[in-house]
């Protein structure tokens, strides 16, 4: 079993909205602990996607992250990070 | 030139491959996109985060001391996006665009998994088995409250039993593979007695847990709306194809899935060494001599990018191909290189039983390709079909890049990496061979990257103007 979580909790802002989150987590983890596995959709079909191979290689998690896209999977959370679901909702 | 060896890649081979080219004197310099050594299958977790001890930590842990103690210069975070000729290695890091240069290039460029499509496949919460080892092991995570594991080869018990031992609860798990599958591995198995162990503490795991094992079933379909609600699973035959049977129906929030893993061999495809393909190694891999040499001078590969064979000949490769380099770089003499290479060969020859049984398993089964609905997604980024594929085929698309031009399959975000090997099995069946079908053509960049990061901050002022010409 994991044992206890030493990272502090910091504020984060995803598409406006403040949500709690670890410092130095994955973006990916912290978006799916509140329910945000939905991270884009795709551009020709619109159908939902989210984080799918986790090693940065399918870009899948891509998304706004203080203004540039970032893959969610490859970002620690930093306090006050500022990620948009931009365009894809 | 800025070293004299550049290594891509610090898992088992590439970590390898830098210590060994370091030991010899060589100045190293080793990129890794990850902020840690150890590849996927030694993957450290995240900092602050304190996992328990395995095998696998253990083995991570004791490679990053051994490069944390040696000369390599490390670069963590870095997107390898170019790779040029005479070996110029041009990276996106935390202090933007970066590069280096040496006349010999090392290749360790790793593995990514294979998911043979089937509907729902990409509904939010449907992830790969070795994305499901990364959750588990770097980064303290469960896929999901309840979790369907599904797919081929030993990265099932990997993540089953490890969900189990995070707290996690695990639906059931449904191998292609049948019990004698596994009973015909098991001599092989049984060469790597260490291995074999950790396998057996995994199947008790599981055993003891009461988890439902479906041998000899696949994925039929993924439902839900905005994620995934349920699997459906169905039977399967020896081939992989779908067999009369009834389905099974489980609700779950997750599904961790899996059919083996390709080899990432871009870096040689974007130099156009000879290559081969091969089914059993995950498909189009680089001619590599003993050593690990491409039919390139300097351009040396090894692990997992070059056939999956696991960690274990992924070490040894890569301290060949390390010692390789340094030896043609004059660093070690004939002899010394014969006797360190010997070492290496052997350990590989040792794990070669062990590693062909595992690399079979995870193989692709073309029957599975064939029962994929027409209607599916076969390429995500490009939301391209098995029908616009096959469409694409009658319209007179005969290989894998007059299929990207004809539907732009593989033109997407990933470059083709998680669509190239299915699509090509589609075209193959329709034109012949794999081998008439080919890969996709290698570019850079090799990885997507941020405009702004390669131009980086600057003011108008730093522009240089040049002179105006004398009239």
């Amino acid at each position: 079993m994991t044992q206890p979580d030493q990272r502090p909790t910091v504020t984060i802002t995803v598409d406006g909205a403040a949500l709690r989150a670890r410092e130095g987590e994955m973006l990916t983890t912290a978006l799916a602990r509140h329910g945000l596995l939905r991270l884009r959709r795709s551009p020709n079909a619109g159908t939902p996607r989210g984080a799918f191979c986790h090693m940065g290689v399918c870009q899948e998690c891509a998304l706004h992250v203080d203004g540039a896209i970032r893959q969610a999977c490859l970002t620690p959370v930093s306090a006050g990070m500022a990620v948009e679901r931009r365009g894809v909702l | 030139m800025t070293h004299d060896v550049i290594v891509l890649g610090a898992g088992p081979a590439g970590a390898n491959a830098a210590l060994a080219a370091a030991e010899a004197g060589l100045k190293v310099v080793l990129f890794e996109q990850q902020p840690a050594a150890g590849g996927q299958v030694w993957r450290a977790p995240l900092p602050g985060l304190r996992m328990p001890s395995s095998p696998e930590k253990d083995s991570g842990d004791a490679l990053r001391a051994r490069l944390a103690a040696s000369a390599v210069e490390i670069r963590f975070g870095r997107t390898v996006w170019s790779v040029g000729q005479h070996f110029r290695v041009d990276a996106v890091g935390p202090g933007g665009n970066e590069h280096a240069e040496a006349p010999r290039l090392i290749a360790a460029t790793g593995a990514h998994e294979r998911v043979v499509p089937f509907p729902g496949w990409t509904l939010p919460g449907v992830i790969g088995l070795a994305a499901a080892t990364v959750l588990l092991k770097s980064h303290g995570a469960l896929p999901g409250t309840r979790v369907v594991v599904a797919g081929c080869g030993p990265l099932l018990a990997v993540v089953a039993a490890g969900i189990l031992k995070a707290g996690g609860t695990v639906a059931a798990i449904a191998d292609l593979a049948g019990p004698g599958d596994w009973l015909k591995a098991l001599p092989a198995l049984a060469s790597q007695p260490r291995l074999l162990m950790r396998g057996a503490a995994w199947a008790l795991k599981i055993g003891g847990a009461r988890i439902p094992v479906h041998f000899r079933h696949g994925v039929r379909a993924a439902d839900g709306g905005e994620a995934i609600e349920q699997v459906r699973l169905a039977p399967v035959d020896a081939a992989g194809g779908f067999s009369a049977g009834p389905e099974i129906t489980l609700a779950a929030d997750a599904l961790c899935v899996g059919h083996g893993l390709v080899p990432g061999a871009e870096i040689p495809r974007l130099f156009r060494t000879a290559q081969t393909f091969d089914r059993r190694r995950g498909g189009f891999i680089p001619r590599l001599d003993a050593c690990g040499r491409t039919s390139l001078n300097g351009l040396y590969a090894c692990g997992d990018g070059v056939g999956i064979r696991g960690a274990l000949v992924a070490e040894a490769a890569g301290r060949l191909a390390g010692l390789a380099s340094a030896h043609d770089a004059g660093a070690l003499s004939a002899d010394a290189f014969a006797a360190a290479a010997g070492q290496a060969r052997a350990r590989i020859a040792q794990a070669r039983a062990f590693s062909d049984a595992m690399a079979e398993m995870m193989a692709l089964r073309p029957a599975q390709v064939a029962a994929i609905p027409p209607e599916t997604v076969v390429c995500r980024c490009e939301d391209v079909t098995r029908a616009d594929i096959e469409a694409a085929h009658a319209d007179g698309a005969r290989d894998l890049n007059q299929l990207k031009q004809f539907t732009r399959c593989g033109m997407g975000p990933c470059q083709g990496r998680f669509c190239g090997d299915v699509a090509g099995e589609l075209l193959a069946a329709k034109v012949g061979s794999r081998e008439a079908v080919g890969a996709f053509t290698a570019r850079p960049p090799l990885r997507p990257v941020p405009l702004a990061d390669l131009m980086g901050a600057f003011d108008y002022a730093d522009i240089p103007i040049p002179a105006p010409a004398p009239l």
